[in-house]
């Protein structure tokens, strides 16, 4: 079960806006969810070691060889909003 | 020139009974006309590749909106990213580009591959060839789309949980998700990094080994990447002697499995026999949490991945007169659709504070044990074989009121998925006139296996595609 403040509380940190209806919507259809995934509560998996990568890679390195990035211009060219030579956001105490 | 596979329009241009600019032009006519909405983009006309340099003779190739190309619109199927123009293009484009297969379109998706039904794109649903009012399938629908109604030759796809396996087998194609790793991921627009991973769908299971031996291999601009211990050959096998399928029948036990679906199954058993395989029962007591833990892990990597979507760099921004935390906020609101901002939530709520060894830490153990179980199962038997899904294509808006209800459309493709392994999905036959999939899965780089099994397999089913029309 997850209730409304709970999905308001997510939806905050995940630096998401819901409506009133969106929100009411996904505390039910999240509860559903989550009773689902309550399942592996049931299991015993005391000392399992967790599996974050199933292949065996260990210290992937490369040289370490400068070489060209990204040109800025090329960088900026798809922001919706730029100085000459930056990202332009607006501020954060608006 | 519409009805031959990929191969057989290799050799064709290969022979000079036709060129690739020939081909190129004929598939582009093809894409611009389809009706299916299976594409975003196809490529204008005049881009024609003069020749057909590299072992793949220039037969164009259809791409998953969310693979990077540059300088063409890759939006993964968001809103979000309506335009986007990549500076660059993804490792595993570039090298099948390199090998003689241009890009021809990009195809329509749920959007940022989190859906099995190609009901969640931003760019409207796709439709299914076979039946126009049924889904094709996801999250790759456009490319399975494109594929089984001929209007590309072959498709490259992504798989996280199912997504080229289960739209291969609703639209009556050949779809393989290839061991974790084997694949660059550079610039595939990620959803959940440690299961995403790209292969071929194609009409046959020859033009899927044809793709994916130039698809593999180790790459520097991705640090999971490796280089795969075989060479990846064309499949030849007549027989399967020898060869012990196991079927995880405490897996098959779900309620949901379609009797057509399981006869078809079956028959597909018993043609196996008949060439030669053992068929013995296997385990896999955790595949039951697998769905389970799936839906932990990937939104949780999911939450993480799009948190870049903000506005800022690419892509939508909304209200920015209204400070940044209100720019960042509608801009993710109006850009993102339902179904990724339920997965979103349920990242951010399984990775926050206080819940995070619950569920995060305790889906990753889950993990290890679903791995340990195909471990221990390949002990016994050779290749696994389930159904690919446990229904054929259901209609459009059949589901999209019941999240869960779709979520379990992938039961038997998400084991595979977490443990990393290789599988593939080939028809089987039909049931109420619909394409059935039979997935066949094996150990980590067992895919030279798995061809040749899905090969001896194709050409005793003989399975009638949908009819390719000029």
């Amino acid at each position: 079960m997850i209730d409304r403040e709970q999905v308001l509380h997510v939806a905050r940190l995940a630096r998401l806006q819901l409506t009133e209806d969106e929100t009411e919507r996904m505390a039910g259809e999240l509860s559903s969810i989550l009773d689902h995934i309550e399942r592996i509560s049931e299991l015993d998996l005391e000392g399992v070691e967790p599996t974050t990568h199933v292949v065996e890679v260990a210290n992937a390195l490369r040289p370490d060889i400068p070489h060209e990035c990204l040109d800025r211009e090329v960088a900026l060219s798809q922001a919706p909003a730029r100085t000459e030579d930056g990202f332009l956001v607006p501020s954060p105490q608006a | 020139m519409i009805e031959l596979s990929a191969r057989q329009l290799a050799d064709a241009i290969g022979r000079g009974d036709v060129s690739a600019a020939e081909a190129f032009d004929a598939y582009r006519a093809r894409a611009s006309a389809d009706d299916l909405n299976a594409y975003t983009w196809v490529a204008p006309e005049g881009s024609a590749p003069s020749n057909g340099d590299g072992p793949l003779n220039g037969v164009p190739l259809a791409v998953k909106d969310l693979f990077c190309t540059q300088d063409v619109p890759s939006q993964s199927g968001s809103r979000i990213l309506e335009g986007y123009l990549p500076p660059y293009t993804a490792t595993v484009v570039r090298q099948l580009a390199e090998a003689g297969a241009p890009l021809l379109a990009k195809t329509n998706q749920d959007e940022f591959a989190m859906g099995s039904s190609n009901e969640n794109s931003g760019f409207g649903p796709v439709r299914n060839p076979w039946d126009r009012d049924r889904v094709p399938g996801g999250s790759s629908g456009g490319s399975a789309a494109a594929v089984a109604a001929g209007s590309a030759p072959w498709a490259l796809g992504t798989d996280t949980g199912g997504s080229i396996r289960q739209p291969a087998a609703m639209c009556g194609i050949v779809g393989l998700k290839p061991t974790y790793g084997s694949v660059s991921r550079y610039g595939m627009i990620a959803f959940a990094s440690s299961l995403d991973q790209a292969g071929p769908l194609t009409r046959d299971v020859t033009d899927a080994a044809l793709l994916y031996a130039h698809m593999t291999g180790r790459d520097a601009c991705d640090s999971t990447s490796l280089e795969h211990p075989e060479s990846i050959v064309l499949p030849s096998a007549e027989r399967l002697d020898g060869v012990r399928l196991g079927v995880p029948r405490d897996m098959l036990a779900y309620e949901g499995v379609e009797p057509g679906v399981m006869e078809t199954f079956e028959r597909a058993l018993r043609t196996a026999e008949e060439l030669g395989a053992r068929v013995v029962d296997v385990s896999l007591p955790h595949a039951e949490h697998a769905l389970a833990a799936y839906y932990i892990i990937a939104p949780a990597e999911a939450s993480s991945n799009l948190a870049r979507f903000d506005g800022v760099r690419y892509g939508l921004r909304r209200d920015a007169d209204e400070g940044l935390l209100a720019m960042y906020t509608h801009t993710r609101h109006d850009g993102f659709g339902d179904e990724v901002k339920r997965r979103i939530l349920i990242g951010t709520y399984a990775l926050s504070s206080g819940y995070y060894d619950a569920y995060y830490g305790r889906a990753q153990q889950v993990r290890t044990k679903i791995a340990d179980d195909f471990r221990a199962a390949f002990a016994d038997c050779d290749l696994i074989a389930t159904p690919t899904a446990p229904t054929t294509a259901f209609k459009l808006g059949e589901r999209t009121g019941d999240p869960l209800a779709m979520y379990l459309g992938d039961l038997f493709t998400i084991p595979f998925s977490l443990a990393g392994l290789p599988a593939i999905s080939l028809p089987a036959g039909l049931s109420n006139e619909l394409p059935v999939g039979l997935q066949l899965g094996g150990p980590a780089f067992s895919e030279n296996r798995i061809l040749d099994a899905a090969f001896a397999l194709e050409q005793a089913i003989g399975f009638e595609p949908l009819a390719v029309t000029a």
